[in-house]
């Protein structure tokens, strides 16, 4: 029993310091790709970014409208109704905003990603790739990992702010909420500290969501179970590094 | 040639430096490939090209994108003059209609074909195929067969054929070696290849079921483990 925990957390050491070399060669590579293959960076900042527009709004949306609604029922209690605003502003500027965008982020685009990568893997793309003397890491891994870190903070900012509309639409329209109030006091409390603590989470959550899954598709098993696997390993490893550092950067910032 | 699971691939691999050898050397052109270094490496490379089991087209791009790849990554010359090249290729495996075909809209045989196009469109020295034959009809088997030969003959370059199929590599091989265990069986030219003495490469040539590669994968003895009480 504890040579199996022994071997396992050997093994997790292994893998860990593995993707670091390879985190490490992702970013020795990142000045020559923006600066010779920027259009394949720009696609994918397409690929990862606009193509999870739809999921990422229609989301936020409904998140902020319901923190509007328990903020609400919460704060009627102590006469605070006004102050809805600040804690859907705080809430979701500071961690759900980010949170949830990289969660939402792992399943869309790093699922597709990983799944995209470990099937040119299993068909044999990359090793045609290096047999025409072309790096894929250069032109497959890279830009899709930037693409991801370009796009998430975007994305995040768009998650926040229809978040926000969602949250006005219920406090303001359904509720009742004086709007003056709503977008007052908002503007009151969320200032620089929890702009930058927010802006710091979706950068940290994009190199993690972005590294985790190129890393699974580039060393997924090339084959038809090896590929689902590294793809379900990308949705629960992404999910549990994003909550882990999400407490470590709100702790800082405290 | 040589039975499934012999490691006809794995040579591949080490002959293109794809694996790199645990021990001894591999020589490509007079040269030791396993001390190259990453930039050698894909210098000796873009004098090589291979094609795939499976054709390996990269499914983003369409068949002319495919095959002129490698022209876009290596060489600077002009749009025009890639187009005339990527034509003139693909004109010689017979693809030239299915240019702007993505690669999920071909055969097995019609990728087959795209890849080899894109394989010479370097003009290497030489051209690798994994099991080129794998799974294709007789008749995309026929023509594979005869681009071979032909691209063989018309660039004047080595070509190596990794395959299982005795008759096909009969047709196009000027000399083949029958490796068995790991190690070299039997060489010659292919029609002398069937009057080996070796029973193992008898068994291969003629495609008998049984022999030194028995029919039977190891196991208990058959009457025992039908009487015996036990589950396995």
């Amino acid at each position: 029993m504890f040579r199996e925990i022994w071997s396992t957390f050997l093994n997790f050491l292994h893998d860990f310091g593995a993707m670091c070399l390879f985190f490490l060669r992702l970013l020795q590579y990142t000045p020559s790709v923006l600066v010779r293959r920027f259009n394949l960076v720009s696609y994918q900042v397409y690929n990862a970014g606009a193509l999870s527009l739809v999921v990422i709004m229609i989301s936020g949306l409904f998140v902020g409208a319901v923190l509007a609604l328990l903020a609400y029922s919460s704060l009627e209690q102590f006469n605070a109704e006004d102050t809805t605003g600040i804690f859907a502003g705080l809430g979701l500027t500071k961690g759900i905003g980010p949170v949830f965008t990289a969660l939402l982020f792992a399943g869309r685009a790093g699922t597709a990603l990983t799944s995209e990568i470990g099937l040119m893997k299993a068909t044999d793309q990359l090793s045609a790739m290096e047999m025409m003397a072309v790096d894929p890491m250069r032109y497959v891994a890279v830009p899709r990992f930037l693409g991801g870190v370009i796009a998430m903070p975007l994305l995040t900012a768009i998650f926040t702010s229809i978040g926000l509309l969602g949250a006005h639409l219920v406090a303001v329209e359904q509720l009742g909420v004086d709007v003056g109030s709503y977008w007052q006091q908002l503007q009151n409390v969320v200032d620089g500290p929890d702009i930058y603590e927010g802006i710091t989470k979706s950068i940290v959550f994009g190199f993690i969501a972005s590294l985790v899954a190129v890393w699974e598709g580039y060393n997924s098993k090339p084959t038809a179970e090896g590929v689902g696997r590294a793809t379900t390993r990308t949705v629960v490893a992404t999910s549990i590094a994003v909550l882990f550092f999400n407490y470590m950067i709100t702790a800082i910032y405290l | 040639m040589g039975p499934s699971g012999t490691g006809k691939t794995t040579l591949l691999q080490l002959i293109t430096r794809q694996l790199s050898p645990d021990k001894g050397q591999v020589v490509v052109a007079g040269d030791d490939i396993s001390k190259y270094g990453i930039s050698e490496l894909y210098e000796m490379r873009q004098r090589m090209g291979m094609l795939f089991q499976n054709g390996a087209l990269l499914t983003d791009m369409s068949v002319f994108e495919n095959v002129a790849f490698p022209l876009r990554e290596h060489t600077k010359l002009g749009e025009r003059l890639i187009r005339n090249v990527v034509l003139m290729k693909l004109h010689a495996v017979g693809l030239r209609g299915a240019a702007y075909m993505m690669p999920a809209q071909l055969s097995g045989g019609m990728a087959r074909r795209v890849a080899l196009a894109r394989a010479i469109v370097m003009d290497p020295a030489m051209l690798i195929y994994d099991e080129p034959f794998v799974g294709l009809d007789p008749i995309s088997m026929g023509v594979i067969a005869k681009l071979i030969r032909q691209m063989n003959d018309a660039l004047g370059i080595t070509s190596i054929v990794v395959s299982h199929d005795v008759r096909e590599i009969g047709e196009v091989a000027d000399f083949s070696y029958v490796i068995a265990d790991g190690k070299v069986a039997a060489s010659g030219r292919p029609a002398d290849l069937k009057n080996e003495s070796s029973e193992l490469v008898r068994q291969f040539m003629l495609g008998l079921a049984d022999g030194p590669v028995a029919f039977h994968y190891d196991a208990p003895d058959y009457a025992e483990q039908l009487l015996g009480s036990g589950t396995d």
